[in-house]
């Protein structure tokens, strides 16, 4: 189980896309490629935007499919952050239906 | 190029200003005021510098006539002067912008747009939780100015509080290649309207004709901003090319309660307005609305769903949060 602290890279509103894409490649899909669970800690983080937490999961939920999701956990989020990643997975889900 | 800076101009009345930028010559720039008074959104002073910025990349005079109006010194605090690098040719009453202003600001890339969101606090002396949709609707702008526009200028915005009102309004500018042309790439649209209408749509964007976008690009950011604005039961606009797109105030305030089914668009469409070249978006939001952000987020959350024809009868899988 592999822990990514976003704070003290976002700061306390996450928007940085192109960090977010850097962490997606960097950090969560190596370790998500062997087996290992990945705790996205959002403790500290005031907001996000759709934009950061999109760059961020929704491509891993495209290619490996919504089980992926039992294995990346969410922790510490306050309840916008939830309902930004919410909406991303959701919109996520509903792509991947329209496109099969 | 003339641009004439009417005495009022506000998105409610924005066509008038709109109409007074002529596009006769890119000699030079010559800017001339009312004579009695001014009040501006924020859009306008984004504009404005957005075409001066372009002059001056280019080595072409900016002529900026005397300002005469008692509300000259606005320009001042909003940093027009500054950021055109012209005399205002009176004496500046110094104004600090803590409390008021965010002043006119050029965003080449990301780094200049954390600075900018970090100062919208002090700044504007809102509270964290009222900086929350503020600094995400720049956020949101400012980034598809940088990812799509192509502008030379990078994106001009700046933020205003307007006490008597209690709200905060919003302008980004830019001098790019349009709403259309981002989205004629993968998108088959005929018209400036029409592509402004596609781009409003959530989970549509330039860079895909899939629903729900790239791994980079999800085509909801205009989609949240405007609807920031519904909720705060204030005005939206976007122009590009020679469309604009104004969302007006909803009729009854929106009960957030009742789900997405008050969530229709009351909105004004124009074409044939003198063309735009690049992308204006500007915004108002209240102050006075009661619900936090994160309701306001859930109230989002149900429309985009709803709007993308969610499949009946397939739940989806819900994230884990521990």
């Amino acid at each position: 189980m592999t822990t990514i602290y976003l704070l003290g890279r976002t700061g306390d509103f996450a928007e940085n896309k192109d960090l977010a894409r850097e962490i997606r490649i960097k950090e969560i899909i190596p370790n998500l490629n062997k087996g290992e669970e990945v705790i996205l800690d959002f403790s500290g983080i005031n907001s996000a935007t759709q934009s950061f937490i999109h760059a961020l999961i929704s491509d891993i939920i495209r290619k490996k499919g919504v089980k992926v999701l039992d294995k990346i956990l969410f922790k510490n989020c306050n309840k916008k952050v939830q309902t930004i990643i919410s909406i991303v997975v959701d919109y996520v889900q509903d792509s991947l239906l329209e496109t099969n | 190029m003339h641009i004439e800076i009417p005495n009022s101009a506000f998105i409610g009345n924005i066509e008038g200003f709109l109409r007074n930028i002529f596009y006769d010559t890119n000699e030079s720039l010559n800017i001339t005021s009312n004579p009695k008074w001014m009040s501006l959104h924020p859009v306008v002073t984004c504009m404005i510098s957005a075409i001066g910025l372009e002059f001056i990349d280019n080595q072409k005079k900016i002529f900026f006539e005397p300002v005469t109006a008692k509300s000259r010194n606005y320009l001042s605090a909003i940093g027009l002067f500054k950021i055109l690098n012209v005399d205002p040719g009176f004496q500046i009453a110094e104004h600090e912008a803590t409390g008021r202003y965010i002043p006119l600001t050029r965003i080449k890339n990301a780094n200049q747009l954390k600075d900018f969101i970090n100062e919208i606090v002090p700044l504007l002396h809102t509270t964290p939780e009222q900086a929350d949709p503020i600094k995400y609707i720049i956020s949101e702008l400012v980034r598809n100015v940088l990812e799509h526009s192509r502008s030379k200028v990078g994106a001009v915005a700046c933020a205003q509080y307007f006490k008597k009102t209690n709200r905060i309004s919003i302008g980004v500018a830019d001098r790019g290649i349009g709403i259309y042309s981002a989205m004629a790439k993968h998108h088959n649209v005929k018209s400036d309207l029409e592509a402004i209408n596609l781009a409003l749509k959530p989970g549509i964007t330039g860079t895909t004709n899939k629903v729900g976008g790239t791994e980079y690009n999800a085509g909801a950011g205009l989609f949240f901003t405007k609807s920031i604005a519904y909720v705060s039961k204030d005005y939206f606009m976007l122009y590009s090319g020679d469309s604009l797109y104004k969302q007006l105030k909803p009729k009854v305030t929106p009960q957030l309660d009742l789900g997405v089914e008050v969530f229709t668009d009351r909105a004004t469409k124009k074409e044939k307005l003198p063309k735009w070249q690049g992308t204006a978006v500007g915004i108002d939001i209240s102050m006075d609305i009661n619900q936090d952000f994160s309701v306001l987020l859930e109230f989002i959350r149900k429309a985009y769903t709803i709007r993308l024809k969610k499949t009946k009868g397939i739940k989806n899988k819900k994230p884990k949060f521990i």
